[in-house]
């Protein structure tokens, strides 16, 4: 992987990395050239992995606690939050620390998308990313339901009967996904279960996700191939390591305002009321990630069409690749691009918005309008703009913009002239 | 090498992938209806409610294997206006006397046939159900009128076993 040969200094170390090269990889990932211009959007490749970290081991200590029976796991939850010993604690962190991640795999997805970072040769990169997201959903949701609250138990009905829109078996799949005739004790204990594996496979994606992005090396916001290792690099220690770290910390101090000032700001009252199998709570909503999403399956009125626009809605990203026919990866010599870009966000964010209100009126007709054009976004703007849309000049290497004082060639040399005047 | 060498290692090599491909099968398919309603919660399949104290116009919720039943003693007025809708006017036409075989009782799952929430009482436009998750609205005799639902809610089996009682599932 490294393109220099490793040898280890001490007589022990060169007997071990003979037989496990440990050491060779150690250096590999200390020594992989980095671009120099990477700005913070690039830091939260580290906070996620952070974020994964503290799941699996605020998780694991709250399993040790918690009892996954219907009649029991409620009660377990509030024995937590009361008796254990700094239970409140770690409960907290583990309930915002799903929120934080999604958080920061928003911002990482839209820096993605910003600098193009999903395009040759990258795609492999970015669609094990969209697997690593459609399980986090799937984990954050599997998790939501183990408290036992309404909340929990209506969550899990609604999200399961999706799989009831499917034609001929899917009452069939959903009787078998509950392990009964609704949601109940069976489905609570697979889904703990299952609760438990997720973050493990994400964890040997997320291994898979590295390894591939090590082997292009890192995208930069210039959008450049850039030769590695060159002027254009720097090693990744300590040079991003100090950079991950400190804006590691300035995350940290976003969520530990959740944890500490407002930790139930992010969650549902009503899930501190144990579950009801005969009262549905007067208004469902998912977590606050979801909701994007949530608002497409509420504006499609066809029960079956309306899950299909919702799986899509997450799919399409793994075409995005070949969707987006522009040879120019960073959005910063892509004019046309740029604004489109942010109406995306704009929009993903309007759908937010309306997947948290009644569906209604003006809402679902909101929501309609912002579903439809998150699908021309992909299907159609991306596809017409990479061969309609004049770019800006690219620079040849990431010092040469450096040196004129700006990303954009045409800026740096307009400057240059400006200076000679 | 002759030939005939060669189609008998092809053949042991097909043969052994059906072998394997079967006995994966008969391994994996445990794997997966282990997760079925078990013995259990098949037992629990049949529910006796006492109906005796039931006037005109109230409605009940029992359980019955784990979703909530409807059970609604409707009005005269209410039974004269599920019957006077059209069949051309409704998602899924379904006669009223098809649904209430008692016309004075509906019985039905109270589970919406969208997402499986349970609607509420005497809400929505159409004086019936309706369903606060995803805005269904049901008429009096449970029939999908506007909203997303696919279809009326359903009926479950069951019997009047005596004139106060009835036998669910």
């Amino acid at each position: 992987m490294s393109d220099h040969e490793y040898t280890p200094k001490s007589k022990f170390g060169k007997w071990f990395n003979d037989r496990l090269p440990l050491l060779t990889l150690a250096s590999h990932l200390t020594d992989y050239p980095t671009p120099k211009n990477l700005n913070y959007w690039w830091t939260f490749g580290g906070i996620l992995t952070f974020c994964l970290i503290t799941q699996i081991v605020t998780g694991l200590v709250l399993a040790m606690h918690y009892i996954a029976h219907a009649d029991m796991a409620f009660d377990s939850v509030e024995h937590i939050m009361r008796d254990v010993n700094y239970g409140w604690l770690i409960r907290y962190i583990h309930a915002n620390g799903a929120s934080m991640f999604f958080l920061a795999v928003y911002i990482h997805i839209f820096r993605s998308l910003f600098y193009g970072s999903y395009k040759s040769p990258r795609e492999v990169i970015w669609i094990i990313g969209i697997i690593i997201y459609l399980l986090m959903m799937a984990a954050a949701f599997l998790g939501y339901v183990l408290p036992w609250g309404q909340m929990s138990f209506w969550g899990a009905t609604v999200i399961t009967n999706l799989f009831s829109a499917i034609p001929l078996v899917g009452e069939g799949i959903v009787t078998w996904l509950w392990g009964g005739y609704s949601v109940d004790n069976p489905t609570l204990t697979r889904f703990f279960t299952l609760h438990y594996l997720i973050p493990f496979l994400i964890l040997g994606l997320v291994v898979l996700h590295i390894w591939a992005l090590h082997v292009p090396g890192n995208n930069n916001p210039v959008g450049i191939d850039i030769k590695k290792p060159s002027k254009d690099t720097v090693p990744f220690h300590p040079y991003i390591v100090i950079k991950d770290g400190f804006a590691l910390l300035m995350f940290m101090i976003v969520f530990a305002f959740f944890v500490f000032y407002t930790p139930n700001i992010l969650g549902h009252a009503d899930n501190y009321i144990e579950a009801n199998p005969l009262v549905t709570p007067a208004h469902i909503v998912p977590e606050w990630y979801l909701l994007p999403f949530y608002a497409i399956l509420r504006s499609v009125p066809d029960k079956l069409l309306g899950v299909v626009a919702m799986l899509s809605a997450i799919l399409i990203l793994a075409a995005l690749p070949w969707l987006d026919t522009s040879k120019i990866r960073s959005a910063v010599f892509r004019p046309l691009y740029r604004q489109f870009y942010w109406i995306l966000v704009a929009d993903v964010l309007i759908l937010g918005y309306v997947g948290a209100m009644p569906a209604e009126g003006l809402y679902l007709l909101v929501a309609r309008v912002a579903t439809a054009y998150y699908f021309l976004h992909f299907l159609v703007v991306l596809p017409i703009l990479g061969y309609k849309e004049k770019t800006l000049p690219v620079p040849l290497s990431i010092t040469e913009p450096v040196l004129g004082g700006s990303p954009n060639l045409a800026l740096a040399k307009n400057k240059e002239k400006l200076e000679v005047k | 090498m002759s030939e005939k060498k060669t189609k008998r290692r092809d053949f042991l090599f097909t043969a052994t992938y059906a072998v394997g491909a079967v006995g994966a099968a008969a391994v994996v398919w445990p794997m997966i209806d282990q997760m079925n309603p078990d013995a259990s919660v098949k037992a629990l399949a049949s529910t006796e409610v006492d109906i005796s104290s039931m006037n005109p116009g109230k409605t009940i919720t029992v359980l019955w294997r784990g979703k909530p039943v409807f059970i609604r003693r409707r009005t005269q007025e209410e039974i004269a206006e599920a019957k006077a809708v059209n069949l051309n006017d409704l998602k899924h036409p379904e006669k009223d006397e098809d649904r209430a075989k008692n016309p004075e009782w509906l019985v039905m799952l109270g589970v919406c046939t969208h997402l499986g929430c349970v609607p509420l009482d005497q809400k929505g436009d159409y004086n019936g159900w309706f369903c606060p998750c995803h805005g269904s609205h049901y008429d009096i005799s449970g029939r999908i009128r506007k909203g997303p639902a696919p279809t009326n809610m359903e009926i479950p089996e069951y019997k009047f076993v005596n004139n106060n009682t009835i036998k669910i599932g």
